[in-house]
């Protein structure tokens, strides 16, 4: 084994490693991964390379590609690797393979055949390496080449390779349904096999199914009921014990199951109530494990139809993982417990205020968002200003354009859903889209234009036109402003364009010369230039339709004859156009150009009935009628062909059948010849399904907020606005209203008093600790103080006294918390260092000591001990390591230690290893050598030669940074 | 449906310097693609405070992640996962490794990685849990092992014999 050490790779390999960990920049480990990728392109190429050599050649195109550079030249001989007899061989090169190919890869189809005779094999690590394989590799164009074999696995003897074929039919069924549909009920049987890994691992498929089908499976409730109360039991074997909790991870899965089958089945839950309880009061709060299973708990119970009981249960846990810890993992998964439950009893959340918002403000951002999640659930119109005040705070003051994109819809959404007054519903708006800019769905753009068009107030007209007036005002205040994104511009040319001159207080050449300046201060934004020059046009088209002379003024003109030459055709046809229409009167204008027609239907004639008259007399003047080309019948046979041609290639694949009784030396060909006896056995599904699904799953960043999320509920605005509640015209006039609904009343007066107050508090808190906690009251109150309104509980009159009363008690009780919090706030803000720059190792920061490892151990070691660890590297003559390390002397190795000492008294680690070194002294030899990396390895041989290699490549524990070789776990 | 397509999208080991000691990838992802994803993750992570949550939002997934001794193990789940349930994932991962290499340390790792490799591939599969119980997995990895060592004595002592009667 020559060079080999304990780490089992050539000196080469381990000097490639070595140097990439010296690296000090990003490029320099690129050069170094490129010179690499050149030896390696040169080396597995050549003739007769030993089996051996050919496996470390492997593993290091993996590390290549690990580190981010294309290895795909040497795939081939990965593959080849798999059609090696030995299993050393063989598991590196299905290794390999499983990491360089995704399943839509052309190679594949050369790994099949190795595949299904490995399948097949009487080792089972070698079915189990093939499974392995399997489920990563196996596209749905390959799966009825190998379904058979694994269907059989499903009774092997060995619960790993049931367990694998369990998984590699979940792989199946999730890539292409349709080809395992005949299957499924062996899912359902594997579930009573007698191995719990196998029948955990058959919870995976079975929650797919479910998810697809509930009630399919209802029967199955029973079943599951008494396995999670089995398992709960600890009638599991104890290997299954993970931190003393009986099979945590097969629990959290039967409870996702049972948490989809008891959705909305009060039969179903109803088995289930004794088992949760149970489990609710078995699992173990103090380690994270026993949380982990109490979170999914509190999933299932307000996912089914729950009872009161269970709720409480639920609620309590939720409170202790907001309250009693101080693990920013438990409040994280206490804010979206919380999230949950108030969907069931919204009252939940009023014991929680003040919790809430000490996440709100925490600085981990993880955190806070998750809080922004809840607070969007529980919007109500009595709290939608502050918490959409809130939102836009946060929104400007991040970076990443994922979460800002969708924190700016979910803003969009409340403002249109809840907003109280038009105009904050326009500033809110107008906010958004000057800090989200273009990451705002374009849609949401045009449905605020047809909110402002179509008004709120329904018969309303004067609250259509105070909308518009207030949105055109707004508009002209922002429009100067530099930077406002291109979405807002439309939205700001358009209206200026349709209402700028609506009500009078503008005249038609201020909102022209404003219109103008936009074009100009965007040359080269073509939309926005579009948008301007369209809304001139509409605006010189009102005034000549009134009857009065338009001056075009002299920028207009120019940029006029400007657009006029432009390159895009758009923008020249608008150029021309506005010109025509400034030369046709005034009845023509008025036709074409309608004063605010821009709800009104514009009904298309599909049938071109209009033409009927030239059509007719063209036919009596012999053209040919015309025929519809479905009736063509020449295109018929031609469509047949080609939809038929299209039709045979999609049902027939490949043959991955061997020949029978093949010659040996073509064993392994593969012919593509249609699949006709295998089709029998298996169906071939329809070929497009994974190829949609890869090309979903190949963009993993795209989450784009769908449609739906971002639409204007436009049906649900009229009845929401049309409330007396949010008067448009005066909201603190609450006398007009006061005759109205008691409910309302309740709302308008919180609103009136607490809410002015309240949107200070957002800007406040920003200001010296002290005052931080009167202020969260505040907060809380009109978070949170809305709900008891709105549940309409409390008597109207006192309505606003009961919340302060309430918020005051809050005050009283939570002081020493609201405090404690607020210093540790303080603390955490306190500087921190500059975050070290990841990829370029030059600088070390101060903060983080940042310490190249190879690096500093150069040097350090004495004379002697870098003799034997060069001796190491250069002697890779020498056979043993062991016996190496042997021959050194042993002086030189004691004054290694001795050495060592002085540098690293502080690390507790190595005072042991020195009194070890005491101990192990006494008795000499080699034993010494185990000092270095403490307790490495199960037994001595294992951590000499561990510690071996380590010398050998140059790397020690000594220096200052031991950090590679620290226990991870420890 | 993307979503239940995976559980775990992939899991990364990133040391604290940046480097990357470990990938695997159970959505399909470019690879132009990963070194994003790497980048960007390690700007997010590796600049976290100790005491803040283990997990980040990140292009509308989750990342679960933590730190033992200077390396990450991360961990990508869909927004609605169980959190602390990958965080116990990764638990488990690590108590595994430790067994195996016998209190594991991340140089074990930076040699090591296809024998890493192997171990995830017990205990993940397709981005499931496929394995919960430690000693099961201990034993068939052992089993690999020992097989791969009985393939290496035959080897050698065929070699050997070959060597003898060349000789």
């Amino acid at each position: 084994m020559g060079s080999q050490g304990g780490w089992g790779q050539s000196k080469d390999f381990l000097d490639l490693v070595k140097s990439i960990g010296e690296t000090r920049s990003k490029a320099e480990e690129d050069r170094i991964v490129m010179n690499e990728i050149e030896i390696l392109k040169r080396r597995i190429t050549e003739p007769d390379i030993p089996k051996r050599k050919m496996k470390e050649y492997i593993i290091r195109l993996v590390y290549v590609e690990m580190l981010g550079h294309d290895a795909s030249f040497g795939y081939i001989h990965a593959v080849k690797m798999t059609h090696d007899d030995s299993l050393l061989l063989k598991r590196t090169g299905y290794l390999a393979v499983t990491l360089f190919l995704n399943d839509d890869h052309d190679l594949i189809i050369l790994i099949v055949n190795t595949i299904q005779k490995d399948l097949k094999s009487d080792n089972y690590l070698v079915v189990c390496t093939a499974l392995t394989a399997v489920c990563k590799l196996i596209n749905e164009e390959t799966i009825p080449a190998v379904l058979p074999q694994v269907v059989e696995l499903l009774g092997h003897p060995k619960e790993s390779v049931r367990k694998k074929a369990i998984m590699a039919l979940h792989r199946f069924y999730q890539r292409a349904p349709s080809s395992v549909a005949h299957l499924l009920s062996n899912f359902r049987k594997k579930l009573s096999d007698n191995d719990p890994g196998v029948m955990g691992a058959t919870l995976c498929p079975l929650f797919d199914l479910i998810i697809a089908d509930a009630n399919s499976y209802k029967d199955l409730v029973i079943s599951f009921v008494s396995i999670l109360k089995q398992v709960a039991e600890r009638r599991l074997p104890k290997s299954y014990d993970y931190h003393q909790m009986p099979a945590p991870f097969i629990q959290i899965r039967l409870l996702k199951i049972l948490a989809l089958l008891g959705n909305g089945d009060k039969q179903a839950s109803e088995h289930m109530f004794t088992v949760l309880g149970d489990i609710f009061r078995r699992c173990d709060p103090s380690s994270n494990i026993g949380n982990a299973v109490l979170y999914e708990c509190i999933c299932c119970v307000s996912s089914i139809h729950s009872s009161p009981k269970l709720l409480e249960s639920a609620a309590e846990v939720t409170s202790r993982f907001l309250k009693q810890s101080d693990s920013h993992n438990l409040k994280y998964m206490g804010i979206d417990a919380l999230g949950r439950l108030i969907k069931i009893s919204p009252e939940i959340a009023e014991d929680h205020q003040l919790a809430v918002i000490d996440c709100l403000e925490d600085p981990d951002d993880t955190l806070k968002r998750k809080t922004f999640e809840l607070l969007y659930k529980m919007t109500k119109p009595s709290n939608v200003e502050v918490i959409a005040d809130r939102m836009i705070d946060y929104m400007i003051s991040i970076n990443d354009n994922h979460y800002k994109t969708e924190i700016a819809s979910r803003c969009v959404e409340l403002a249109e859903q809840f907003a109280p007054s038009n105009q904050w519903f326009i500033q809110t708006m107008n906010k958004v889209f000057e800090h989200a800019g273009d990451l705002v769905n374009v849609k949401v753009a045009h449905n605020l234009m047809r909110l402002i068009a179509e008004g709120f107030g329904g018969d309303d007209e004067g609250a259509d036109s105070q909308l518009r007036s207030s949105a055109v005002e707004s508009y002209l205040r922002i429009i100067g402003e530099p930077k406002l994104p291109s979405l807002l511009l439309q939205v700001i040319c358009w209206v200026l364009g349709e209402y700028g001159t609506a009500d009078g207080k503008f005249s038609a050449s201020y909102i022209t010369g404003k219109l103008c300046d936009v074009a100009e201060a965007h040359p080269s934004d073509d939309i926005v230039k579009a948008y301007a020059v369209t809304a001139i046009m509409k605006i010189c088209a009102f005034e000549i339709a009134t009857g009065r002379k338009v001056e075009l003024l002299p920028e207009c003109q120019s940029l006029i004859d400007e657009l006029s030459a432009s390159h895009s055709t758009d923008l020249q046809q608008r150029a021309y156009e506005l010109q025509t229409v400034l030369g046709l009167d005034a009845l023509a204008v008025e036709t074409i150009m309608p004063s605010d027609a821009s709800c009104e239907d514009i009904e298309v004639d599909k049938s071109l009935s209009f033409l009927n008259g030239y059509v007719q007399e063209s036919l009596v003047k012999g053209a040919r009628p015309y025929i519809p080309e479905s009736e063509r019948s020449g295109m018929a046979d031609i469509s047949n062909f080609r939809s038929r041609g299209h039709h045979d290639s999609s049902t027939h694949g490949l043959k991955f059948e061997a020949y029978e009784l093949p010659k040996p030396s073509v064993a392994s060909r593969i012919q593509p010849v249609p699949l006709a006896t295998s089709k029998e056995l298996v169906p071939v599904s329809q070929p497009t399904y994974p190829q949609e699904m890869s090309q979903a799953a190949s963009m993993p960043s795209v989450p784009e907020t769908g449609p739906s999320e971002l639409k204007l509920q436009l049906d649900g605005v009229q009845k929401k606005w049309g409330r007396p509640t949010y008067s448009p015209t005066v909201p603190s006039n609450s006398n007009s209203s006061s005759q109205k609904a008691v409910n309302g009343v309740a709302q308008l007066v919180v609103q009136g008093t607490v809410g002015p107050k309240t949107r200070d508090v957002s800007y406040d808190s920003r200001k010296p600790q002290v005052e931080v906690s009167p202020e969260k009251q505040k907060l809380a109150a009109s978070l949170f103080g809305g709900s008891s309104s709105k549940t309409g509980k409390r008597p109207t009159s006192t309505s606003y006294k009961t919340t302060r009363v309430h918020s005051h008690a809050a005050e009283k009780s939570q002081i020493p918390t609201a405090t404690v919090a607020s210093t540790e706030h303080a603390a955490e803000k306190a500087p921190q260092p500059p975050p070290p720059d990841l990829l370029d190792l030059g600088e070390p920061t101060p903060g983080y000591t940042v310490i190249d490892p190879f690096k500093q151990l150069e040097g350090l070691l004495p004379s002697d001990a870098s003799s034997v660890a060069n001796s190491g590297v250069s002697a890779s003559k020498s056979s043993d390591i062991m016996s190496l390390h042997a021959e050194s002397p042993m002086s030189g190795l004691i004054g290694t230690v001795a050495n060592m000492g002085p540098t690293n008294l502080d690390s507790a680690n190595l005072l042991s290893s020195l009194s070890n070194l005491a101990n192990r002294n006494v008795h000499g030899g080699p034993a010494a050598m185990q000092v270095a990396p403490v307790k490495k390895g199960p037994n001595p041989q294992d951590s000499l030669e561990k510690d071996a290699v380590a010398r050998q490549v140059g790397v020690t524990p000594s220096g200052t940074n031991p950090n590679l070789f620290r226990d991870l776990l420890g | 449906m993307y979503s239940s397509f995976y559980h775990i999208h992939f899991v990364l080991l990133i040391s604290r310097q940046g480097k990357v000691r470990l990938t695997k990838w159970y959505s399909p992802y470019s690879q132009k693609e990963r070194s994003k994803v790497i980048r960007e993750l390690s700007g997010v992570i590796l600049t976290r405070g100790p005491k803040l949550c283990n997990f980040v939002e990140w292009r509308g997934f989750k990342v679960v992640y933590k730190r033992y001794a200077s390396l990450y193990f991360c961990m990508c789940i869909d927004q609605d996962d169980n959190e602390l349930e990958i965080l116990q994932i990764i638990h488990h991962f690590v108590e595994i490794l430790d067994r195996y290499f016998g209190n594991v340390c991340e140089l074990d790792l930076i040699f090591n990685f296809h024998k890493a490799y192997f171990i995830l591939d017990e205990i993940l599969i397709a981005g499931e849990l496929q394995e919960s119980s430690k000693r099961t997995i201990a034993r068939l990895i052992d089993a690999q092992d020992s097989l791969v060592e009985i393939a290496k004595e035959q080897a050698s002592s065929i070699s050997n014999m070959i060597a003898q009667v060349t000789k």
